[in-house]
C-alpha cells in the first residue's frame, strides 16, 4: 500500500452542549459570545480514524481543512498537537453566509487543489445537526459517500472496507477509492495532544495571524521551518464561481429568527419532603396518571 | 403543476412510521396549495404498496422495484430521485430525518442545488417578500427547526430554488389516514433508465438490524434524565421508577453525549418526539432542543436541584430536590399504595 493523503473536513463550533447559566441572558436568550470555540466532537472521531490509517500506512499525511473566521487556525493547531501535519483554512469574507451546499461547494472546490486520496469528516457539527456538508462534497466531487462509519476496517488501493452505525444495528460495507467517509460519534476517541507536537507546533500560524503578530522572531521562525505554516485560502486560490459561495450560492435563506423565551406556565412548587412527595403520588394514582 | 412528494422508506414491506407521518403532513400542504400528493418508494417486493399510502393521502404513487434497490444504498436511490425530480420537477420533497433520509436528502439536494433543511419541527406554508428586491413569493415552505443547540428557532426558506426540500423527525408529525382515501394511482418507475452501474460500486456484504428494543414512542410514561443525574450509576435509580411504573426511560442529549444512557433513548429535537400523559424529568435542565420533544406530554414532573431551571417554566409540578433523594421516596410510596 502506498502513502495515503489524507484530509480530515472539521468545523470550529460554539460549545453549544452545555449552555450554563452565564450564556444565558436576563430575558432567557442565549449570550453566544460566552460560548467557547470547540473542535466539532464528531470531527476529532474523525481525525482518529485519519491518525490510525497514518499510524497504519508509513508515510501517509494527514491534513484539516475547514472554513471559517481566522481563528478557525485554532482547530487546525489543535488537530496538528494531536498527529495530523498541518491544514488548510478557507477564509475570505465572499464565504460568509454559506449554507450547507455553499459550504460544500467551496470544500469540494478546495478538495480539488489539494487531491487527496481519501476524506473522512464528523457526521454532524452540534451548532447545525445537518449532517449534510459530508455527503455534498461527495456528490460534488463524484465520489461514494459512507456514512455514520464506526471503524475503518481495512483499505487497500482499490477499495475501503467499513463498519457504518446505524439506529438499529450494524451494517458492514466496501467502497472503492477515492471516497468520502462520515464517522459516528460512537467511533473511538482521539488521541489527546502529545507534549512534543505541542512544543513543535505550537507556533505554527497562519498568514493573517503572522501579520497580526508582527513579530519578527515569528517571521524568522515559519522562513525556518516551513511545517508550521498553516495554509490559507481564499476564493481565488480555489478558482471557485463566486455566484455559487457565500448567501448568493445558498438556496436556503434564514427568514426569521426568534430567540427562545419560555412562556412561564405556573408549576406546582413542592420540596423532597417526604410529605409533599406522598402528596403527590397520591394525587396521581387517584387521577389514573399512574396505574 | 408542480406536486409535492414524499419519499417513503419500508422494512419488510411495512411503510415507516415517519413515512406515513410526512405523507400525512404532506396532505394537509397540498390541499392549502391546490397540488396533488405524490408518494416515492423505491425497494424490492413492494407489491400493493401503493394501496396503504393512497389510505394517508398519496395520489399517486412512484414504484421502482428492483434487488439493487434493497437494502437501502445511497447512489442507487440518489440516482433514481434526481432523475425522477428533473422529470416531474415537484415543488416540495419531503424525507424522514432517519439514517437513509439523512445520507439521501443531502446527496440529492447537491445534485439539484436545491436547499434542503433538516430536522423540521414545524412546517407550514406561507409568503414571502424579498427586503432587498421586493420581489414576492406566494406559497412557500415555511421550514421551521431549532438551531443552535436548540436556543433559537429559524423559519428558512427556498425563495428560488426547487424543489424545496426537508427532513423530518420520527414522531414530529401525526400520522393520520386521510378523510377520503386517496386514489394511490400507481406509477411504474423503469430503474434502469436512471441506475447506471457505476451505482452499484458500494457493496453491503454484511448486514445486522434489530428490531427496535427501546421504544419511548409509544410508552405512556416516560422517566427521563439529564446531565444533572450524573452518572450512569445514577440513572439506574430511573430504570427503577420506570420498572415500578410501568414507563420507559428517556434521556436529553447532554446525559446521552455524556455516556449515562443509550443514544436510542434521547428524547428532543434531534432524538425522539414523545406525547406521554406523564412526563418525569430528572435533572434536566430543559434546553429548546429537548423540550421541543416532549413539551405537548399530558403532565411534566421536573425533579431539579435548581429551583430557576428553564424547564421548570413547563412543568406542572417543580420539586427542588435531588434525583437521588427525591426517586426512592416515590418508588417507596408507589409500590405501598398502589393496588
Amino acid at each position: 500500500m502506498k502513502a495515503l493523503k489524507i484530509v480530515v473536513l472539521a468545523k470550529q463550533v460554539p460549545d453549544t452542549r452545555n449552555v450554563g447559566k452565564d450564556a444565558m441572558k436576563a430575558d432567557g436568550t442565549v449570550n453566544r459570545a460566552a460560548l467557547p470555540a470547540i473542535f466539532n466532537p464528531e470531527d476529532l472521531n474523525a481525525l482518529e480514524q485519519a491518525l490510525e490509517l497514518k499510524d497504519k500506512f508509513a508515510g501517509s499525511t494527514v491534513q484539516i481543512l475547514t472554513m471559517g473566521p481566522p481563528r478557525a487556525a485554532d482547530i487546525i493547531r489543535d488537530a496538528m498537537f494531536r498527529g495530523a501535519d498541518g491544514g488548510v483554512l478557507l477564509t475570505d469574507r465572499k464565504f460568509a453566509g454559506a449554507d450547507t451546499l455553499a459550504t460544500s461547494y467551496a470544500l469540494s472546490r478546495a478538495l480539488v487543489n489539494i487531491q487527496p486520496d481519501i476524506i473522512i469528516a464528523g457526521r454532524q457539527a452540534i451548532d447545525g445537526d445537518t449532517a449534510q456538508v459530508g455527503p455534498q462534497v461527495a456528490e460534488k466531487l463524484g465520489w461514494p459517500q459512507v456514512t455514520y462509519a464506526e471503524q475503518i476496517l481495512s483499505l487497500d488501493e482499490k477499495e475501503i472496507k467499513v463498519k457504518r452505525r446505524l439506529d438499529n444495528g450494524v451494517e458492514t460495507v466496501t467502497a472503492p477509492m477515492p471516497v468520502v467517509v462520515t464517522v459516528n460519534g460512537s467511533a473511538p476517541d482521539c488521541r489527546p495532544q502529545h507534549a512534543k507536537r505541542v512544543m513543535k507546533y505550537k507556533y505554527a500560524r497562519t498568514a493573517t495571524e503572522l501579520q497580526e503578530a508582527d513579530m519578527d522572531y515569528l517571521g524568522t521562525l515559519h522562513g525556518d521551518r516551513p511545517y508550521l505554516n498553516i495554509v490559507e485560502w481564499g476564493v481565488t486560490d480555489i478558482e471557485a464561481d463566486e455566484v455559487q459561495l457565500g448567501l448568493s450560492g445558498s438556496p436556503t435563506k434564514v427568514k426569521t429568527i426568534e430567540n427562545v423565551v419560555f412562556a412561564s406556565k405556573e408549576a406546582k412548587k413542592l420540596t423532597s419532603a417526604d410529605g409533599d412527595i406522598n402528596e403527590l403520588m397520591k394525587e396521581l394514582i387517584a387521577s389514573h396518571t399512574l396505574g | 403543476m408542480n406536486n409535492i412528494f414524499v419519499y417513503c422508506e419500508h422494512e419488510n414491506g411495512r411503510v415507516a412510521d415517519v413515512s406515513l407521518e410526512l405523507l400525512t403532513k404532506g396532505r394537509e400542504l397540498a390541499d392549502t396549495l391546490g397540488c396533488r400528493l405524490e408518494a416515492v418508494v423505491l425497494g424490492h417486493g413492494l407489491k400493493g404498496i401503493e394501496k396503504e399510502l393512497a389510505k394517508y393521502g398519496a395520489d399517486a404513487v412512484w414504484v421502482a422495484d428492483d434487488k439493487e434497490l434493497s437494502p437501502y444504498r445511497t447512489l442507487p436511490h440518489s440516482a433514481i430521485l434526481c432523475g425522477l425530480f428533473e422529470q416531474e420537477k415537484p415543488q416540495i420533497v419531503l424525507m424522514g430525518a432517519t439514517p437513509i433520509g439523512r445520507d439521501l436528502g443531502p446527496r440529492v439536494s447537491s445534485a439539484l442545488y436545491s436547499g434542503l433543511t433538516a430536522d423540521c419541527t414545524s412546517l407550514v406554508i406561507g409568503d414571502h417578500t424579498d427586503n432587498k428586491s421586493g420581489k414576492e413569493y406566494k406559497g412557500l415552505l415555511y421550514q421551521i427547526r431549532p438551531a443552535f443547540g436548540g436556543n433559537i428557532i429559524a423559519t428558512i426558506i427556498n425563495p428560488d430554488q426547487r424543489p424545496q426540500m426537508a427532513t423530518v423527525r420520527e414522531g414530529v408529525m401525526r400520522k393520520e389516514e386521510a378523510k377520503t382515501p386517496a386514489k394511490g394511482e400507481l406509477k411504474t418507475i423503469d430503474p434502469r433508465k436512471w441506475m447506471k452501474d457505476t451505482d452499484l460500486v458500494v457493496k453491503i456484504i454484511e448486514r445486522h438490524i434489530e428490531e427496535r428494543k427501546i421504544n419511548i414512542k409509544g410508552a405512556s410514561i416516560v422517566v427521563a434524565g439529564g446531565y444533572g443525574v450524573g452518572s450512569r450509576e445514577n440513572f439506574r435509580l430511573l430504570f427503577e421508577l420506570a420498572e415500578t411504573l410501568g414507563a420507559e426511560v428517556g434521556a436529553s442529549r447532554a446525559a446521552v453525549d455524556s455516556g449515562f444512557a443509550d443514544p436510542a433513548r434521547q428524547v428532543g429535537q434531534t432524538g425522539t418526539t414523545v406525547r406521554p400523559k406523564l412526563y418525569i424529568a430528572c435533572g434536566i435542565s430543559g434546553q429548546i432542543q429537548h423540550t421541543a420533544g416532549m413539551d405537548e406530554s399530558s403532565m411534566i414532573i421536573s425533579i431539579n436541584t435548581d429551583p430557576e431551571a428553564p424547564i421548570n417554566k413547563i412543568a406542572d409540578y417543580a420539586i427542588t430536590g435531588s434525583v437521588a433523594d427525591v426517586l426512592p421516596k416515590m418508588i417507596k410510596y408507589y409500590k405501598q399504595n398502589s393496588k
